[in-house]
């Protein structure tokens, strides 16, 4: 198995997780995790609930800083960079409650995805760079126009990806959309950053299995696509049929690491979740995101 | 100047605690409802200022014994607090989490305009009946007035402290303020919990009102606007919703002040109060006594701005609208509608200004008058001292506000939610507090006089026509500037600052960035207002632009919906425009907008127009 498991990494890792520890207050969220995920490999990171899987991707993406290790990303040391700086460097994440821009449109939303490629951010000297942003957003030569309606249209391109969910809604406010269409419009934005490596935390929480059959479908072909994945997800048999590789984190740390077949029948893996769960109610397919509990339960289902 | 021996410190000392202990009934107040409710309470200085009045009238009216006006003044106070919580806040627990702060905002205007029409804005006396004694130690004195202080501060506190550990209701308090949700499953009555601390709160303040009062033996309807702001600042330093950690603070602020008062002078005194806050929320956002760094708590998604759609005006009708109001001269000619309408542009360019930060970007400043005090000042004194034309000297007042104003805001900008409010408010005063005090370039306490009038070809622009078509000319080039800002790529961006900058900034937002161009448009806006404002008003003073402006113009904003360009002209229209034009009396101008504001939050968040 350790040979197979060899021979399925790729060569050029994409991201390395090394040591990574982060602490609050007494509790340990993350603790010495490593971890890496090679160009174009899609990499799920399973765990019971609070095992500190969200955690590791707020490490990873910048919105928080680890207490020790260090996350090197195409072979760069960006430990502890800011968030904005990372997603310049091509990283995308989506939020495990949703995070869309409530007040702006479904097209909005998706061009704040583009943001880092603006042409007119991209100048970062201090005073002048803002300066300069603002003269072009004002003055809007033929160059800036051009680039907008360039983007608009690309984003409308991404949109039709989701099929008829949201592109009769384009210009409708993100607030009025349904939960799933919300993860949706998460995707679309974090494809408009032109991701090198995309997080995605629970895309599929609280979605049906139709919708999340849908979901299944995207993220293959974006895997399809080349892009590089680390995918966080709680329901199991899209975790096995998505993933190259399977991470399964308890209490902060890697219990079980491997490919998915292999991992879905670890004894630590399956003792992982027998412990924190007694085997129960499994809602995976209730279609609401019950927040916290509920989910745990589903991973059992490889216990048999 | 500097005392050498040790008996004037003591004295500083004493007084330093004194004031400390005045300001920890407030911020224990402050701590407790920011603990059930997390919010910080606005109004609570106005209860003071209530507390203060309760006070006079048992005093001189009725002339009590000095524990029953106690009493009196407790209970009166506890009862305004548990009417604030049930009318003000409690309607408002499931709106956004701008609403109850804004609506603190507008009863504490209510209530200091309420005051103001029943006993006069002139300050009066509030003796006390204490003997006059005073203990003489070691170079020092204690008077009874001081010990009674002291005592007061002591038992509240212990009977707080009983309170929260010994009784029922206390028990539901401190299982509310440790996790509201939690404590409602449990059975706990959190609105009975609310009403009980808003009570307690206000009881602390209204005492403490009193004893100010006593202590200094003058009391006035705007008392409680910095009381307030020291509360809350007495409540930063020892990190909100901390009780203990209020009385510390408190009693640090007041030898701060106390201390700096002997090393610099009274007129300094306020101003290190708003420089501690400004150092507290930079550096240590938790509180002096908060160990850990702690994430902001998610999810955050949303909670600030209601959902809204906003009323998009066709552009036919911008440009008839704009067409109609530049041709209003040509039809009427009564100097003082024009020089009233002409006015309300002058106010929209602030309101202008501050629905880029408020709204668009969230940053729901509070001190947005300073801004106009800069640009007015920098104007005044580059055409009267360094001789600019001032027709220059407008546009370069407009980029010294927008320096100035980013650069004193900037500490603030790592800052969320009601912390910025708090910030800016701080930044508004303590602009005032420097023109107050840096006489030798503003000359003062006696303001500018003799400022030019805006000329064209040494023909000055004084007459009705001019007064309303200049302003009107200048607030539409801006608006139309500010439309076309929106309408790039920067509008999406700094409105997904305000949506969810978590998110904002995982996609690359610079938050810095952002915020900071945003107030330099700001700044420039409301610089050149200001600027405007000083040429047409020929005299301006530390007092011109008082923090009551903000508020108003917090007013216009929210009346004419967030962010909201067209509704920021609206907004003044209506808040300056109509009143003057239905002749209200001035003095119920103020009490107005305040129940304008209150209105609006309750019934109408989104405003005329919309958020945007
Ligand atoms: N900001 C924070 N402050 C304190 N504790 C935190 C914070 N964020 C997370 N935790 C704790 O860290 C642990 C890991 O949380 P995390 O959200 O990473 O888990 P998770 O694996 O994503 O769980 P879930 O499957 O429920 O999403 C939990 O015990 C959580 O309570
Ligand atoms: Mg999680």
């Amino acid at each position: 198995m350790a040979d197979q498991l060899k021979n399925s990494l790729p060569k050029k890792p994409l991201l390395e997780i090394a040591g990574l520890t982060r602490h609050f207050g007494g509790l340990t969220a993350v603790n010495g995790l490593s971890l890496t995920v090679g160009q174009g490999e899609l990499v799920s990171v399973i765990g019971p609930n609070g095992a500190g899987k969200t955690t590791l991707f707020n490490l990873i993406s910048g919105l928080d800083a680890p207490d020790a290790g260090s996350v090197t990303f195409e072979g760069r040391d960006v430990t502890g960079l800011s968030a904005e700086r990372l997603a310049a460097l091509g990283l995308a994440r989506s939020f495990q409650h949703g995070r869309v821009f409530g007040n702006l449109s479904v097209l909005d939303n998706v061009l704040v995805g583009a943001h880092t490629r603006l042409r007119a951010v991209k100048p970062r000297i201090p005073l002048v760079g803002p300066l300069v942003e603002l003269a072009l957003a004002l003055i809007r030569p033929p160059s800036v126009r051009a680039e907008e309606e360039r983007l608009r249209a690309e984003a409308k391109e991404i949109v039709r990806m989701f099929g008829e969910r949201l592109t009769p809604r384009l210009d409708k406010p993100a607030h009025s959309l349904s939960y799933a269409n919300r993860r949706r419009v998460e995707i679309a934005r974090a494809l408009a950053l032109h991701p090198r490596l995309l997080l995605l935390d629970e895309p599929t929480a609280g979605m049906n299995p139709t919708e999340t059959a849908e979901m299944l479908e995207i993220i293959r072909g974006l895997k399809a696509r080349g892009l590089t994945i680390l995918l966080i997800e709680h329901k199991l048999d899209l975790v096995m049929q998505l993933s190259d590789r399977v991470v399964v984190m308890d209490h902060g740390a890697r219990i079980a690491e491997g490919l998915p077949a292999a991992v879905a029948s670890d004894p630590a893996v399956i003792e992982a979740y027998l412990g924190h769960k007694a085997v129960g109610a499994a809602n995976q397919d209730t279609g609401q995101d019950t927040g916290q509990d509920g989910d745990a339960a589903v991973p059992v289902r490889i216990a048999h | 100047m500097l005392p050498t021996t040790l008996g004037p410190w003591l004295d500083y000392t004493i007084n330093g605690l004194v004031i400390g202990n005045i300001y920890a009934l407030l911020a224990v107040g402050l701590a407790l409802i920011f603990g059930v409710s997390h919010l910080i309470n606005f109004a609570h200085g106005s209860v003071y200022m209530v507390g203060a009045y309760i006070g006079w009238l048992c005093v001189t009216k009725l002339a009590l014994p000095l524990p029953v006006t106690f009493v009196t003044v407790a209970a009166g106070c506890g009862l305004l607090g548990a009417v604030i919580e049930r009318v003000g806040l409690r309607p408002l627990r499931n709106a956004p989490r701008i609403a109850p702060l804004l609506a603190t905002i507008g009863l504490s205007v209510v209530l200091d305009q309420s005051a103001q029409l029943l006993f006069s804005p002139d300050p009066r006396a509030l003796p006390t009946q204490l003997p006059t004694w005073r203990i003489a130690i070691g170079g020092g004195s204690i008077g009874a007035l001081d010990l009674l202080i002291a005592g007061v501060g002591i038992g509240s506190a212990g009977l707080l402290y009983g309170f929260l550990r010994f009784t029922k209701l206390g028990w539901a308090v401190r299982a509310t303020a440790l996790d509201r949700d939690a404590a409602q499953q449990c059975g706990v009555d959190v609105d009975k919990v609310n009403r009980t601390v808003f009570a307690i709160a206000s009881a602390l303040g209204g005492v403490s009102g009193l004893l100010v009062g006593m202590y200094y033996n003058t009391i006035d309807p705007n008392m409680g606007f910095q009381a307030g702001l020291k509360g809350i600042v007495a409540q930063l330093i020892g990190g909100v919703g901390n009780v203990p950690g209020a009385i510390a603070g408190s009693l640090l602020l007041g030898l701060i002040e106390s201390y700096g008062i002997a090393l610099f002078g009274t007129s300094y005194r306020n101003l290190f109060a708003f420089v501690a806050l400004i150092l507290i929320l930079v550096l240590r956002p938790n509180g002096l006594f908060a160990r850990a760094r702690r994430l902001p708590p998610e999810p955050l998604t949303g909670t600030f701005i209601a959902p809204s759609r906003p009323l998009v005006l066709p552009k036919w009708a911008v440009w008839a609208l704009a067409a109609a109001a530049l041709a209003l001269p040509l039809v009427v000619q009564q100097p003082y509608l024009l020089q009233t309408l002409g006015n309300a542009w002058l106010y929209a360019l602030l309101a202008l200004s501050l629905t880029l930060v408020a709204g668009t970007v969230g940053q729901v400043s509070l001190g947005h008058a300073g801004l106009l005090a800069i640009g007015a000042y920098a104007s005044s004194l580059l055409a009267l001292d360094a001789g600019v034309p001032v027709l220059l000297a407008v546009p370069l007042a407009g980029l010294v506000a927008a320096a100035l104003g980013t650069a004193l805001v900037y500490p603030a900008f790592r800052l969320r939610g009601h912390y910025v409010s708090i910030a800016t408010l701080a930044v508004g005063e303590i602009v005032t507090l420097v023109i107050l005090n840096w006489e030798s370039l503003t000359r003062g306490p006696i303001g500018v006089t003799g400022i030019p009038p805006l000329s064209v070809a040494g023909k000055p622009l004084v007459s009705g026509q001019w007064v309303y078509w200049v302003p009107l000319v200048v607030l539409l080039a801006f608006a139309a500037l500010q439309s076309r800002l929106l309408n790039s790529h920067l509008g999406r961006t700094l409105r997904a600052i305000r949506e969810d900058d978590v998110a904002a900034r995982s996609y690359g937002v610079d938050l810095n960035r952002y915020k900071g161009l945003a107030f330099a448009v700001a700044g420039f806006i409301a610089g050149v207002g200001g600027a405007l404002m000083a040429h047409f008003y020929s005299y301006i003073n530390h007092e011109t632009f008082p923090a009551p402006v903000s508020m108003l113009a917090l007013t216009m904003v929210i009346l004419g919906g967030l962010g909201n360009v067209a509704g920021a002209v609206l907004g003044a229209a209506v808040l300056v425009g109509l009143p003057e034009l239905f002749r209200a009396a001035a003095e119920y101008r103020m009490l107005i907008y305040g129940v304008v504001l209150l209105l609006l939050i309750r019934f109408r968040p989104q405003g005329l127009l919309g958020t945007v």
